[in-house]
């Protein structure tokens, strides 16, 4: 009898035609990212990708009465203009998928309040971006949705006043530290009977991450505390698929920053992976040097905006045929941290492949 | 792998030194010293101004010295350019009471928005607190001694 049950559940677990390998799933009807929606903080808005983002606010607190407000501000107009841009109402969206850094999701929670629709609220730190792609792929993929808004914020005040210190505080960084990213990103993922699908980026397969837990403590060190997470995720990517990293024009980290980027190309070495002439991380492109953010950008805005912005764009255009976006998170709470416990770090990766049709000069704007 | 071990952890620290940036000590001393050391200047001119413009002796010009720092700390706080000074001095800016005002301030500022009660009230003391438990235990225990060796008389 016990040998029997336990038979029939390892049928069910055994993996289905759209498991790929160990941790890759594969979207056969390749579900189309339509629209992307960008909104930016005023120091974001200064950074090297200023001009692309949709908007750009003229600062942190958007009239509102708190940063919290703010952050989910900038989460439901971002969410809001990807649908729009995709020539949707907001009715005709089947699912809400967002996640950010708030304590019970407090920005994704009050976005879907307003956004009516129904909506799975999803936690990976920083990885939320990419986290909520394969949740809307899978769920588009899969048939259970024709249109999926996904959208993922961060805001520097919030991030700061739960995690570290008050922002009026005068504290000093180290030179590991990053910064907060603060801003919103939004897409609208479609299956393929939408009519503008040969226009579309598309996303071919999703490799779900482990937690990976190397031991490092420090919360001013997030990179360090990723690059063993985003390694791990993009190997077994590459195992997964047989793919190498040079089938990708590029592969690009969440918010490892220079530290991470650095650690997570050795680590990928010494698997038999070389990344350098692909590598690259989100976090880079947010700031410019001078803005003395240190390390780079952190935050679920980090991918968020710099995908939004700039890579889709790309991807329509065909300037980039095949990506790899890895967005990489750091599971660690004030709680966890005062107890003493190091901090893990996640990484979920998405394939995305440029547009059948590529249109040529595409811009965020149009 | 789920947790790495503690071998697999002393690995990866050697190879994350190889790219951590150095922390730089020397220009961060200097920066202490001198973001510090104007603001001793300042708490000094300060408390000359008591001693020869308001005739006080050098010993009661010390508490109304004190309440001007603490409400220059707490100015520069609100009108938020205290934390920038604080990026820069370090340990230079969160040392002198100015500091100490601006560890009260800030998150008094910064939690106005959960409410006088359980904001404001609550979190005032989040960064300054265990300085001031610790401070008082320390005051405790140094006044202890004192008292056992000199009976109360010292």
């Amino acid at each position: 009898m016990g040998v029997a049950v336990k038979d029939a559940a390892q049928e069910q677990v055994k993996p289905g035609a759209k498991h790929l390998g160990k941790q890759t799933l594969v979207f056969t009807t390749r579900p189309g990212v339509a629209a992307t929606g960008a909104i930016a903080g005023p120091m974001e808005g200064k950074g090297p990708l200023g001009s692309l983002y949709d908007e750009v606010t003229a600062d942190t607190i958007l009239g509102q009465k708190t940063w919290e407000q703010a952050e989910v501000k900038m989460l439901e107009k971002a969410v809001s203009l990807a649908v729009q841009k995709a020539g949707f109402q907001p009715g005709e969206i089947d699912f809400v998928v967002c996640g950010d850094l708030l304590n019970q999701l407090g920005a994704s929670s009050f976005a879907a309040r307003t956004l009516d629709r129904p909506h799975l609220g999803i936690y990976g730190a920083c990885s939320c971006w990419t986290e909520a792609m394969i949740v809307g792929s899978v769920m588009v993929d899969g048939g259970y949705a024709t249109r999926v808004a996904i959208g993922a914020s961060s805001h520097h005040d919030t991030a700061e006043r739960q995690f570290r210190y008050p922002t009026e505080f005068g504290g000093q960084r180290p030179p590991t530290a990053t910064w907060t990213t603060t801003g919103a990103g939004g897409a609208c993922i479609v299956d393929q009977s939408d009519p503008g699908i040969a226009g579309y980026p598309r996303i071919t397969h999703g490799t779900v991450g482990r937690v990976v837990d190397i031991g490092v403590k420090d919360p001013y060190d997030m990179g360090s505390a990723m690059a063993p997470a985003a390694a791990d995720t993009i190997v077994t990517h590459l195992r997964d698929t047989g793919r190498l990293p040079t089938d990708y024009d590029l592969i690009i980290t969440g918010d490892l920053g220079r530290v991470g980027k650095a650690l997570t190309m050795d680590l990928a070495a010494e698997s038999g992976f070389n990344l350098e002439p692909v590598l690259d991380d989100c976090g880079l492109h947010i700031y410019y040097d001078h803005q003395d953010v240190h390390c780079g950008a952190s935050g679920c805005a980090s991918s968020a905006l710099v995908y939004s912005s700039n890579l889709h764009r790309k991807l329509i255009s065909g300037e980039i045929r095949r990506l790899l976006l890895v967005a990489t998170g750091a599971l660690f709470s004030p709680t966890s941290y005062q107890q003493g416990e190091s901090i893990p770090g996640i990484a979920y990766a998405v394939a995305i492949e440029r547009a059948e049709q590529p249109q040529k000069g595409a811009s965020a704007n149009a | 792998m789920v947790k790495a071990s503690q071998q697999e952890l002393e690995k990866y620290k050697k190879l994350q030194k190889k790219y951590t940036p150095p922390r730089p000590w020397f220009r961060n001393a200097i920066q202490a010293f001198l973001i510090g050391g104007a603001i001793s200047m300042a708490g000094e001119a300060v408390r000359q101004f008591f001693i020869f413009g308001m005739g006080m002796s050098p010993k009661t010009a010390g508490p109304p010295t004190s309440s001007v720092m603490i409400f220059l700390g707490a100015l520069l706080t609100g009108i938020g350019i205290y934390d920038q000074i604080g990026r820069v001095g370090g340990m230079g800016a969160a040392l002198p009471i100015t500091g100490f005002s601006n560890s009260i301030v800030s998150p008094a500022m910064e939690f106005k928005r959960e409410g006088w009660v359980m904001g404001v009230g609550a979190r005032m003391f989040t960064v300054a607190g265990p300085v001031i438990v610790y401070g008082l235990l320390t005051a405790f225990a140094v006044g202890f001694v004192q008292f056992a060796l000199t009976g109360g008389k010292g």
